[in-house]
C-alpha cells in the first residue's frame, strides 16, 4: 500500500519535473525563433538608468549587444531546461523564475533594440503600480488570515477612493482625504464582519454585494453630484514624492525605492509591520489559531468572533489607503469604476503570495511589473496591439494563479462561518 | 393516518413556500425602501421618481384605457401600440437577463461562482454579430439559428477556461472569471476598433443582415421580438436539465458536497467544466439575444452591468430557473423604469445598482429579514453558495 503510493507519488513528481523542463526548452526555443530570427547583428539595445529629475548620482547607461544577449538567454532557458529534465531541481520558484527572467529579458532586448528602454523608470513604475495591488492583498492577508474571505476588497477601494478625493478636496488637506478613506475603509469592513458573523451570510456572496453597491453608489454620485460640481468636489491634487535624504542618491535603486509619495511608503511599512505581527507577537498567533482550527483557539479563551471583527475591520482600513492610491495618491481626480480590477488582481497575489504579507507583497510587485510593461511596450511601439498588451496582467493573473494555487494552502477555516 | 400526514405536509410545503418567497418580496421592498431613502438625501421626491419608474416599466395605465378605447372605435392601432410600449421595452430588457441569470444560477447549482457572464455576454453577442453580418445570402431559417449558435458557442468557450482551469488545477472560478472578464474587454476593444469595426467613425461592428435577425412580434418602434420566448424556452430547459436528468443530479450532487459526489462515483472535474460551459453559454445567449433582437450592432461596454445583475437575479431567484425568470421580469421592469425616471425625475440610473446590492445581501441574509420584520425562523437546509478558495 505505501509502497504504491509512494511510487505514485513519484512518477507525478517525474512527471512536473519532465513538464518542467520541456517548458524551460520550449522557452528557449521560443526566444531563438521569435527574437533571435527577427534582430540583425550588430543591434545594440540601450537600458537608461538615469529617470529624468531625480536626485540620484548619474551612472552611465546600460548598452547591450542584442543579438548576442538574446542568444545567451536562450542558451540558459534550453540549458536549465536540459539539467533539469536530467537531474531535476527541487525549488520550483527558481524555475518559474528563470523562465520568466529569460523570456522577459530578451522581450524587452529585442523590443528595445536599437532604441533606448528607461529600466530605472519601469522600475519604478511598477513599485508604484504594485502599491493599490499590495493593499487589496495586505488587506486579504489580515482577514483571511482569521478566516474571513473579503472579496469585497474591490468595492471598499472603489468607495474610499471617492471618498479621499471629495474630503481632500472639500477640506483642502490630503491627510484628512486619507483619514476618511480608511475611516470608510473600516466602516464597510465592519458591516461585512458583521453580517458575515452575526448573520450567516456567505463571505462571497456579501463580497460581491459589496462591489455591486460600491460600483452603484460611487457612479451614482459620481453622475448626480461630482459631475456638476466639477473641480469643486473632483481636484484634490496628489501626495508629493518626498525623497529620503542621502538614501535617494543610490543610482537605481535610489529614485526606484527612496523618491515616493506617502502611500508607497506606508505600503512597505505595512507590510513590514503586519509580518512582524502576524508571526512574533501574541495577536497574531491568535489570529493565525483563528483563521486555522477556530475551535481549538475558542476553546484556549481566544474570543473567535472578537478576533475576526477586529481583523477584518484593520484589512478595510488597508484596503482605504489602497482606494486612496487611486485617487489623491496618484491622479487627483475620480472617475467612474477607476480601480479596474485591481482588487481582485491584489487576492490573486494574496493566493500567490501564500496567505502571508511578504509573499503578497512580491507577487504584487509581479503584478506592477506586468502592468507597467504593458505601458513602456506601448511607448516602444512594439508591433503589437495596445490591447493585447493590456490583457497581460490579467493573463498573468490566471497563469499564477493556475500555477500556484495547488501548492498554495489557504488557512484551514478559511471562509467558514463559527458557531460556538 | 396517512391521510393526515398527506395533509400536514402540504400546510408545511404551502408554508415553506410562502416564506420562500416572502423572503425575497420583503428583501425587494427593503431595497426599494432604502433606494427611497437615497433619493431623499440626494434632494428629490422618491415618490415622483417612483412614479416615473412606474409609468416607465408598465406605462401608463390611462393611455392604455384610451388606446383600447381608440383601437375599438376606430380599429386604429398607433395609440394602443404606444401604450403598451413601455411595457414591451421591459419585457425586452428582461430577455438578456433571463439568460444571464440561468447562466449564474446554474453555477451555483453545482458550487461555482460564474461573476464571469459579464464577458461571455460580450463575447456571445460578437460572436452572433460576426455570424449575423459576414455570412450573405443564407436564408433565414439557417442564418438565425447559426448566428445564435455561434453566441451560444462562444460564449461557452469563455466560460470553460475557467471551468477547466478550476477543475483541473483548483484556480479559483471567482478571480478566473473575473480576469476573462477584462481580457473580453480589451479583446473587443482591438476587434470593434480593427478587425470587426464598420465602416463609420463608431467603433461598432456593421448591422447584422436581416436575415439573422431575431422577428419582431409587433411593428417598429416597438422591440418586443422572439428573443423573449427563447429565454423562457432556455429557463424551462434548464429546470428539465437539472431536475429531470441523471446528468443535472449529478450536477447538483457535486454542487451539494462534492467529497460525496466524488465518492459515489461521480466525476467532478467533468461535470465542473461542463456546468462552466453551459453558464457561458446561457451568458453568451443572453448578448446574442441582445443583438440579434434589439440593438443589431455591438458597441464598446455593450455588456455593462449584466454580469453583477445576473449574480443578483441567481441568488434572487434562490438558483431555481423560474425564480430566476420571475426576478429577471423585476429587473427588467426596474432597469427599463429607470431610464425614465432618469429623464424624468434626474436621478441617476445608478440608484438601480445600489438597490440591487441590498437586495443581494437581504436574500443573503434571510436573518436581516427576519429579523427586520420579526418573523418566525423557518429551520431548513441552507443551501451552500460558495466555498473557500476551491479544493
Amino acid at each position: 500500500m505505501t509502497n504504491s503510493t509512494l511510487e505514485i507519488g513519484s512518477t507525478a513528481e517525474k512527471r512536473r519535473r519532465i513538464s518542467f523542463g520541456v517548458a524551460l526548452v520550449v522557452t528557449g526555443l521560443a526566444i531563438y525563433l521569435l527574437f533571435a530570427v527577427n534582430t540583425q547583428p550588430g543591434a545594440l539595445t540601450t537600458f537608461g538608468l538615469n529617470l529624468l529629475g531625480s536626485r540620484a548620482v548619474e551612472v552611465s547607461d546600460l548598452v547591450v549587444p542584442a543579438l548576442p544577449a538574446i542568444y545567451l538567454l536562450a542558451a540558459v532557458a534550453v540549458f536549465s531546461g536540459a539539467y533539469q529534465m536530467a537531474r531535476g531541481v527541487r525549488s520550483t520558484g527558481w524555475l518559474v523564475g528563470i523562465l520568466a527572467f529569460t523570456f522577459v529579458t530578451a522581450f524587452l532586448l529585442w523590443g528595445a533594440r536599437d532604441k533606448s528602454f528607461n529600466l530605472t523608470g519601469m522600475l519604478s513604475s511598477s513599485l508604484v503600480r504594485a502599491t493599490p495591488i499590495a493593499l487589496a492583498a495586505l488587506c486579504g492577508v489580515i482577514s483571511e488570515r482569521a478566516a474571513v474571505i473579503n472579496i469585497g476588497v474591490e468595492g471598499i477601494m472603489l468607495i474610499a477612493a471617492q471618498v479621499a478625493v471629495v474630503t481632500a478636496t472639500v477640506s483642502g488637506s490630503l491627510y484628512v482625504g486619507l483619514l476618511c478613506a480608511i475611516l470608510i475603509g473600516g466602516l464597510i469592513a465592519a458591516f461585512h464582519a458583521f453580517i458575515v458573523i452575526r448573520f450567516r451570510v456567505d463571505q462571497v456572496v456579501s463580497g460581491v454585494a459589496i462591489n455591486i453597491f460600491g460600483t452603484g453608489v460611487t457612479s451614482y454620485i459620481s453622475s448626480r453630484f461630482m459631475q456638476a460640481a466639477g473641480d469643486k468636489l473632483n481636484n484634490s491634487g496628489t501626495f508629493p514624492i518626498i525623497a529620503i535624504p542621502g538614501l535617494s542618491k543610490i543610482p537605481v535603486l535610489g529614485p526606484v525605492l527612496f523618491e515616493n509619495n506617502l502611500i508607497v511608503y506606508l505600503t512597505i511599512l505595512l507590510v513590514i509591520v503586519m509580518h512582524i505581527l502576524l508571526y512574533y507577537t501574541p495577536w497574531g498567533l491568535r489570529t493565525r489559531a483563528v483563521g486555522e482550527h477556530p475551535k481549538a483557539a475558542d476553546t484556549l479563551g481566544v474570543n473567535v468572533y472578537l478576533m475576526r471583527y477586529v481583523n477584518v475591520i484593520i484589512g478595510g482600513m488597508i484596503a482605504g489607503i489602497g482606494g486612496a492610491y487611486f485617487t489623491i495618491g496618484s491622479v487627483g481626480r475620480f472617475d467612474e469604476i477607476m480601480t479596474a480590477g485591481k482588487g481582485f488582481i491584489g487576492l490573486a497575489a494574496m493566493i500567490f503570495g501564500n496567505w502571508n504579507p511578504i509573499g503578497a507583497y512580491t507577487s504584487s510587485l509581479i503584478f506592477g511589473f506586468a502592468d507597467s510593461l504593458q505601458v513602456k511596450l506601448q511607448i516602444l511601439r512594439v508591433p503589437i496591439p495596445s490591447e493585447f498588451l493590456l490583457m497581460a496582467p490579467y493573463i498573468v493573473t490566471m497563469i499564477i494563479l493556475t500555477g500556484v494555487v495547488g501548492r498554495a494552502v489557504p488557512p484551514a477555516a478559511d471562509g467558514q462561518h463559527y458557531e460556538k | 393516518m396517512s391521510n393526515t400526514t398527506a395533509l400536514e405536509t402540504k400546510e408545511k410545503k404551502r408554508s415553506a413556500l410562502r416564506s420562500e418567497l416572502l423572503v425575497p418580496a420583503l428583501a425587494v421592498l427593503s431595497g426599494l425602501i432604502l433606494g427611497a431613502i437615497v433619493i431623499l438625501v440626494s434632494g428629490e421626491n422618491p415618490l415622483l421618481a417612483y412614479g416615473a419608474l412606474f409609468k416607465g416599466s408598465f406605462g401608463n395605465p390611462l393611455d392604455l384605457i384610451g388606446g383600447l378605447q381608440t383601437y375599438f372605435s376606430t380599429g386604429e392601432t398607433r395609440a394602443l401600440l404606444r401604450a403598451i410600449y413601455p411595457f414591451t421595452e421591459s419585457l425586452v430588457t428582461a430577455t438578456p437577463y433571463i439568460f444571464a441569470g440561468l447562466s449564474v444560477a446554474l453555477g451555483f447549482r453545482c458550487g461555482l461562482f460564474n461573476i464571469g457572464a459579464e464577458g461571455q455576454f460580450f463575447i456571445g453577442a460578437l460572436c452572433s454579430a460576426f455570424v449575423g453580418y459576414s455570412i450573405q445570402g443564407l436564408p433565414m431559417i439557417v442564418h438565425l439559428p447559426l448566428a445564435i449558435l455561434a453566441g451560444a458557442l462562444g460564449g461557452a468557450l469563455w466560460g470553460m477556461v475557467p471551468g477547466y482551469l478550476k477543475a483541473r488545477f483548483g484556480a479559483h472560478e471567482v478571480v478566473n472569471t473575473i480576469m476573462m472578464n477584462w481580457i473580453a474587454f480589451r479583446l473587443s476593444d482591438w476587434l470593434l476598433n480593427g478587425p470587426m469595426k464598420s465602416s463609420g467613425f463608431r467603433p461598432v461592428t456593421p448591422n447584422v443582415l436581416a436575415t439573422a435577425e431575431l422577428p419582431r412580434i409587433f411593428p417598429d418602434p416597438l422591440r418586443f421580438n422572439l428573443g423573449f420566448f427563447i429565454a423562457l424556452l432556455a429557463a424551462y430547459a434548464v429546470y428539465w436539465f437539472l431536475f429531470k436528468t441523471t446528468l443535472g443530479f449529478e450536477i447538483r450532487s457535486v454542487g451539494a458536497n462534492p467529497d460525496a459526489a466524488r465518492y459515489a462515483g461521480m466525476s467532478v472535474i467533468r461535470n465542473f467544466v461542463l456546468v462552466m460551459a453551459l453558464a457561458g453559454g446561457l451568458a453568451g445567449m443572453a448578448g446574442t439575444a441582445q443583438v440579434l433582437g434589439v440593438d443589431h450592432w455591438v458597441g464598446q461596454g455593450f455588456s455593462a452591468g449584466y454580469g453583477f445583475d445576473a449574480i443578483a437575479l441567481a441568488l434572487l431567484g434562490k438558483s431555481h430557473p423560474f425564480g430566476v425568470v420571475l426576478s429577471a421580469l423585476l429587473f427588467g421592469f426596474l432597469r427599463s423604469g429607470a431610464t425614465n425616471m432618469q429623464s424624468m425625475a434626474r436621478i441617476p440610473i445608478d440608484i438601480i445598482s445600489i438597490i440591487q446590492g441590498m437586495v443581494i445581501i437581504f436574500i443573503a441574509a434571510p436573518d436581516i429579514i427576519r429579523w427586520l420584520y420579526r418573523m418566525r425562523e423557518v429551520k431548513k437546509e441552507e443551501t451552500v453558495l460558495t466555498r473557500g478558495w476551491g479544493s
